[in-house]
Order: C-alpha cells, then sequence, then structure tokens
C-alpha cells in the first residue's frame, strides 16, 4: 500500500501515511516534556556513576567513597559503641547484681527482650507462656530445674541435656517400660497413682497398687507426694501443670519411656552479657522466685 | 457495544487490493478460551496462597497444598499460563492482520502451538504440585519441561517471523516490534538462566551449572527481563493493536513509539541487579542495575503515553464502552507501577522496600492492573470478532467486571503498601538502648490484618474474572450473526 500522509481532523496532525488492518499512526513529535526528563534520568546516572562504585575493578569506588560493607561496618561500630559500656558492665556482673541496680536492670530487660524473642520464644513463645509438647511455661511459678536468678542463669549457661557441655542439667528419667524395669500392667497401675495425687484416679486398687510402686521407683527423685525436685529437674506431679500431658495415657507413655525434653546450653552461642540480660528478662516474666 | 470496532471505516469506500488471505483462526480462538480459563484457576491459586498466608492452617499440613508449592503454581499460572495464552492468542491475531499474511505454517503450526504450550502449563503445574522445582523465581520448571518449551519457542519464533517476511504491508507495524522483541529475548532469557545438569536422564532433579552470586545475578537478569520482556513488552505489542482499535484512533506519535521501543530495549536488559542491592553483588553492578532502572522511567512512560494520548478525540468512549476503560486504565496502572519501579531500585529505597510485602504489591499493582486489565480489553473487543458475534453478550457485566476488579486491585495494592512499609520500619525500629524494637515474629503478627483485606482484594479480582468466563461463554454460546450483518474485520480496511 503507497505511503498516503493525511491530516487528522481531530489534532490537525498529520499521519505518518502507512496503515495496518485500519490502524495509522500520527506523526506527532516527541512530548519535550518527556524528553527532557529522559535526559535528566541519563544526566542523573552519569552523575552517580561517578560518585558510587560503578567499575568492575576489585577496589574501585567513586567518588564519595561509599561502599556497602562500609557502611554497614560504620553502622555497627556506632550500635556497639552506644552498648558497649553498658554491656561491660552486665558482663562483669552477676545476675543478681544487674537486678538490683535500676540502671542497668532497665538496660537488661530491653535487650533481654530482642535477646528471648529471637533464641528462645521459637521453643518458649513470644510471651515465655511455654507450648504443648515438653516446651515449659516461663511465665508461672512452676519451674523444673528453679527460678531464683542464679538458677535460671545455670539453665540457660549449660542448658538441659545439652551434649556440648559438661555442667549441663543431665539427669534421665528411666524408661520403665522399654528397660523392662515394670511391665505394662505396673506401668498402668502407678499412672492411677500419680493421677490419685491430683484426685483423679477412678481406680482405687490400681491406685493402692501403685502407690507401692510409686514410692520404690518414682519418691527418690518425685518426692514422696509427687511434690517434685528441682535439683534432679523433676517436675510436680501434685498440680495442674503438664509438660506432656496429664491424661492418663499421656502419664502412662511419660512412665514406659521417658521424655527427655532438651534445650540447648547458650553459654557456648550467646556473649556472657547477653546471657546475664536473659536470665534477669526471664526471672521478670512472672514466676521468678 | 463494539458495532463500530468491528466494521473498521463503516462509510470506507471499496477496496482497491486484492482480498485479504484467509486468516488461521482456530488456534487463536482456542488461545482465548485458554486465557480465560488460565486466568480463572491462576487468580483461584492465587486466592488459596493469600488464604494461606493468613491462616496458615491452609496449608492442610499436606506436601502437595503447602503455600512453597502453591505459590510457584499461582504465578507461573498467571504469568505463563493465562499471560502466555493471552500473548500467543494476540501475536497471531496481530501479526496476521497487521502483515495482511496468513500465519506461516497456517493451521497445523497453529495447533501444534496450542497444543505444544497447553502441554508446557500442564508438565511445569505437574512438576510443582509434586515438589520438582529448580527453585529459581518464574524459572522452576525443571529441564525436562524447560527443554519442551525450548522447542515450542523456537517454532513459535519461525511461525512469527515467517508471517512476517510473507507480509503484504511494506512497513512492520510497533505492535510486532514489540512482539518479536518478546519472543527472542524471552527465549535469549530462558536458555540463559535454565543451565543445569539433570542428576539422571531418568530423574526429574537437575542442578543449576552456575553457582554463588553469578547464579544469582543470572537469575535475576532473567527474572527481571521476564517481567521486562514477557510482561511488559508483549503488552505493550497487545496495547499498541488493540487500543488504536477500541478507540478507533490513530497511534500518538510513530516518534514516540520508535524512541521509546528502543531506549525500552536497550535499557531494561541491564536494570536485574537491583533485586540484590545489599547482597554478596558487588557494589558496581549494584549501582548499574539502579541506574538504568531510573534511565528506564521514561522509555517505560513513552508507551504509556502513546497508549494514553491515542484516546484524545475518543475520550468520550469511556463512557459507554467499559471493554476500552480496561485497556485505558491498564495504561494507568502502567505508568504508575513503572514509576515505582525506578524509586524501588534506588539503593536507599530498596534497604526499607526490600524483602518486605511492598515488592508484593508493586509486582500486583503491574499485573492485576497493566497485564490484567490489558488483557480483558483485547479479549471483549476479540471474541465477538472471533466468533463473528455483533458483541459481547453483556456489556453490564463488563461494567461489572471492570469495578469489582478495580476495587479489588485497590484494597489489594493498599494493603500491601500498608503492610510493607510497616515491616520495614518495624524491621529497622531500634529502642533507645540501642536494640530492635521488635521480633520478626511481631512484624509477622502485625502483618495479619492486612494479609486479610488483600485476600479480599483477590476475590474480588477473581469474582470479575468469573463474570468474565461467564459474559465470554455467553457470548460464544450465542447465535452467529448473520454474514451481511457482520463484515469479516479484515475486509474493512480503508481505502486509500
Amino acid at each position: 500500500m503507497p505511503t498516503k500522509i493525511e491530516k487528522d481532523a481531530i489534532t490537525g496532525t498529520d499521519t505518518t501515511g502507512h496503515e495496518w488492518d485500519g490502524i495509522k499512526e500520527l506523526n506527532t513529535p516527541l512530548p519535550r516534556w518527556w524528553l527532557y526528563v529522559f535526559y535528566a534520568t541519563i544526566a542523573f546516572a552519569a552523575v552517580w556513576v561517578v560518585l558510587y562504585p560503578a567499575l568492575p575493578i576489585p577496589g574501585a569506588t567513586g567518588l564519595t567513597g561509599w561502599t556497602a560493607r562500609g557502611a554497614l561496618r560504620e553502622e555497627l561500630a556506632a550500635g556497639s559503641q552506644q552498648q558497649q559500656a553498658m554491656l561491660a558492665r552486665i558482663r562483669a556482673a552477676t545476675p543478681a547484681e544487674v537486678a538490683a541496680d535500676p540502671e542497668m536492670r532497665a538496660f537488661a530487660l530491653a535487650g533481654g527482650r530482642v535477646a528471648f524473642a529471637n533464641t528462645c520464644a521459637a521453643c518458649h513463645g513470644a510471651g515465655g507462656q511455654g507450648a504443648a509438647g515438653g516446651f515449659p511455661s516461663l511465665a508461672d511459678d512452676d519451674w523444673l530445674w528453679g527460678g531464683s536468678l542464679a538458677a535460671i542463669h545455670r539453665t540457660i549457661t549449660h542448658g538441659v541435656r545439652a551434649d556440648d557441655d559438661n555442667d549441663t542439667h543431665a539427669t534421665l528419667m528411666p524408661r520403665f517400660l522399654a528397660d523392662g524395669m515394670l511391665n505394662a500392667a505396673q506401668v498402668g497401675d502407678t499412672a492411677e497413682f500419680v493421677l490419685s495425687l491430683t484426685g483423679r484416679a477412678d481406680d482405687a486398687p490400681a491406685a493402692r497398687r501403685g502407690s507401692l510402686l510409686f514410692a520404690e521407683n518414682c519418691a527418690s527423685c518425685h518426692g514422696d507426694r509427687g511434690q517434685g525436685n528441682q535439683e534432679m529437674g523433676a517436675p510436680r506431679l501434685d498440680d495442674q501443670v503438664w509438660l506432656y500431658g496429664g491424661d492418663k495415657a499421656s502419664i502412662v507413655r511419660s512412665i514406659a519411656y521417658s521424655r527427655r525434653g532438651a534445650m540447648p546450653a547458650w553459654g557456648v552461642r550467646l556473649d556472657p552479657a547477653v546471657v546475664n540480660m536473659l536470665a534477669v528478662y526471664v526471672h521478670s516474666l512472672g514466676g521468678g522466685d | 457495544m463494539m458495532d463500530g470496532n468491528v466494521a473498521e471505516r463503516p462509510g470506507g469506500v471499496a477496496e482497491a487490493r486484492p482480498a485479504a488471505p484467509e486468516y488461521v483462526d482456530g488456534p487463536i480462538r482456542a488461545f482465548a478460551i485458554a486465557t480465560v480459563f488460565w486466568g480463572v484457576v491462576g487468580f483461584l491459586v492465587g486466592v488459596v496462597a493469600a488464604s494461606q498466608l493468613a491462616w496458615p492452617q491452609l496449608n492442610l499440613g499436606l506436601e502437595w497444598t503447602s503455600f512453597g508449592r502453591i505459590r510457584p503454581l499461582h504465578t507461573s499460572a498467571v504469568i505463563f499460563a493465562f499471560g502466555g495464552c493471552a500473548l500467543f492468542c494476540t501475536t497471531l491475531y496481530v501479526v496476521q492482520r497487521t502483515c495482511r499474511a496468513r500465519l506461516f505454517g497456517g493451521e497445523p503450526m497453529g495447533w501444534f502451538l496450542f497444543w505444544g504450550y497447553q502441554l508446557f502449563i500442564l508438565l511445569a503445574a505437574s512438576g510443582y504440585v509434586l515438589g520438582y522445582t529448580q527453585g529459581r523465581e518464574y524459572a522452576e520448571p525443571e529441564w525436562y519441561t524447560d527443554l519442551w518449551l525450548t522447542l515450542v519457542w523456537v517454532i513459535y519464533l519461525v511461525a512469527f517471523v515467517g508471517t512476517v517476511i510473507r507480509r503484504e504491508e511494506p512497513h512492520i507495524y510497533v505492535a510486532n516490534w514489540f512482539f518479536l522483541a518478546f519472543i527472542i529475548t524471552v527465549a535469549m532469557l530462558h536458555l540463559g538462566n535454565n543451565i543445569a545438569l539433570p542428576i539422571d536422564l531418568l530423574h526429574a532433579k537437575s542442578y543449576s551449572v552456575p553457582s554463588g552470586v553469578q547464579d544469582a545475578m543470572i537469575q535475576w537478569w532473567y527474572g527481571h527481563n521476564a517481567v521486562g520482556f514477557f510482561l511488559t513488552a508483549g503488552f505493550l505489542g497487545i496495547m499498541y493493536y488493540f487500543i488504536p482499535k477500541q478507540a478507533d484512533r490513530p497511534i500518538y506519535s510513530y516518534r514516540l513509539s520508535i524512541v521509546h521501543f528502543w531506549s525500552l530495549v536497550f535499557l531494561y536488559i541491564w536494570a536485574g541487579p537491583h533485586h540484590l542491592h545489599y547482597t554478596a553483588l558487588p557494589d558496581w553492578a549494584s549501582t548499574l542495575g539502579m541506574v538504568f532502572s531510573i534511565m528506564l522511567w521514561m522509555p517505560s512512560w513513552g508507551g504509556a503515553i502513546n497508549g494514553l494520548m491515542t484516546l484524545s478525540g475518543a475520550w468520550d468512549k469511556l463512557r459507554t464502552d467499559p471493554a476500552l476503560r480496561f485497556s485505558v486504565a491498564a495504561v494507568g496502572f502502567y505508568a504508575m507501577a513503572t514509576f515505582e519501579g525506578p524509586v524501588m531500585s534506588i539503593r536507599a529505597v530498596n534497604s526499607l522496600s526490600h524483602y518486605t510485602d511492598w515488592t508484593i504489591g508493586h509486582v500486583h499493582s503491574g499485573a492485576l492492573g497493566w497485564n490484567g486489565f490489558i488483557t480483558f480489553g483485547a479479549l471483549y473487543w476479540l471474541i465477538p470478532v472471533l466468533w463473528q458475534r455483533r458483541a459481547m453478550w453483556s456489556t453490564r457485566l463488563i461494567s461489572w467486571h471492570f469495578w469489582l476488579a478495580t476495587l479489588g486491585i485497590v484494597l489489594y495494592i493498599t494493603a500491601m503498601w500498608v503492610a510493607g512499609i510497616m515491616q520495614g520500619l518495624m524491621w529497622r525500629a531500634y529502642d533507645a538502648n540501642g536494640f530492635l524494637q521488635y521480633s520478626f515474629v511481631e512484624g509477622v503478627a502485625a502483618m495479619h490484618p492486612y494479609y486479610v483485606i488483600r485476600l479480599l482484594g483477590g476475590l474480588l479480582y477473581l469474582g470479575g474474572a468469573l463474570l468474565m468466563a461467564f459474559n465470554v461463554w455467553r457470548t460464544i454460546a450465542a447465535a452467529p450473526q448473520p454474514a451481511a450483518a457482520m463484515p469479516a474485520p479484515a475486509a474493512a480496511v480503508a481505502a486509500e
């Protein structure tokens, strides 16, 4: 189709004279503002590659000397400068000293909250409320290994049944059924007695048989009335707090196979100042002794 | 609604040229239906993914329905199934009409492309659900799917170029420049980003040959240009044909189309590094990615200006033609997203926006607003033409679709802007003692209401698409118009 330039009646602009399936094109010049902004972005780019690193040469920077790693180093240095003095004081103090000093305590509660959220909350919950399946609540007064500042500090530092710490809380409850110490009927009777400690047994003869088994096998750690023992990490059995469930099936399972929950030893992973802050923070959650 | 569009020049003088060839339309009709079908599927899977983010229980605890598999199913369904079928449909339609040439390879070529591409979609989707993925965003399909797509794509290129070479028109229309840039560049990107070795020829899993930061850079060279050439250049080709058709006006500026085409295709290919700011990527690459993204602003807007200004003298049509409203709103969203993109590529802005839901909002203002709307506009024009109907079954339903979808986008992107900026600010908030103010999980919890709003937006968008599917079905099911009342579009070329 030969070129035939026409004038568009509405805009008064010429067409280019081409046509495709009925579509024509106007020969409108480039909008000036469009062109100038385009030039401006090119000028911006030209300036920017002079100011900032833009050449694939190792070590080459722009006129500003900026590098991403350098900027990160500066920010980290500024951040640690702000905290250094206080962290040094907290590192040198005991948790009890930190808690007693209002300035250190305020700092430790702020820092402990962040460290808790990043390190502990995944298992113990964002507010330390614990979670089903063996993650104890830290916001009540029921402590497995003690709720004093010193006891909490020790548990955080050395962990529970942690492989990489010789001072960890290492006691293990026997697996009574799996290790052949009790038969299935005896495990059931013992569980029935454990239920009776909180007034929930419905098979009195079984509970009576269980009381003898309990005295022989369990009382040395859990106490003769199930009052628990924080030295051994043996939980109380006479309250409503159950780490792995308090129904009969769960208790049978606990006796038969043991549970042996574990927690990492944070002393080998965190700055001692952070462990101190965590101890003070956890102690403040509601149930510190 | 579209009588004026269908009969191009109602009072036109008798055509002096020989009759146009008989065009291949069967596969194009199939692609049009597939576009509607995959659109509904893709939006539905998006709604599922959005629900899972608001309520993680909806992962159902099953590996096949977990978010990690649903998410690539959604992105591939909307980009490659919905968007891809829309591109096949429109390229094959437009290249024949604007070249005045029958499709190279004829009907068998068209049908091979249709079934070949559907097979690619099914191979990709089944791989995701079964857990076979390359773990590369927008390039998740494994090697066997990649090889099949390569074959289909090369044949697509042959069909397109073959038709252009056969053309009777002396010049190549601007839509075809964009389509050709799309087809060639996507071929290059696909080959470049899928260099992988299968662990065994009888096994679906493969591993990438490049590694480390080079691998990441290749991935984002691909990822950014999948946006640039699949979702931008290809859809600009759609805009350049369907907006002048719908508005019945000439393209605003031929010169602008040349300058913005070449500047767009030249600059886009360098902008990928802005996806890797503040990573192991060297600073120089990051700087170049940023400045090329800034320079991309006006080339992108050149397309938007050409689309919008083509309406000068025809703005009144927006009141009566909701399909044109879709096309024009699409260009508006395109302009908005292509301004936001360069802003987000600036390193300082990116340090706030990166890894947040702001990015998700940005992508969806482009995807829902630009790609979705330009496709809906084109389909509403094309379906009556392809099936020889006078108009769509219901214009009111198109209007309902438009407002539902627009409201859906507004809810979606505002929720994601607020959520994303809040998330970014929470991550970098420090208290007076220099400790982080929020833990990560507090940021996650704060997102919940916005995730619910986003889901609502997605539901509205999906609802609109269902109206479209119904409307398309009723249009196709209606009786064909008598031939006299319905001149073939190809015969409606204006007189010289």
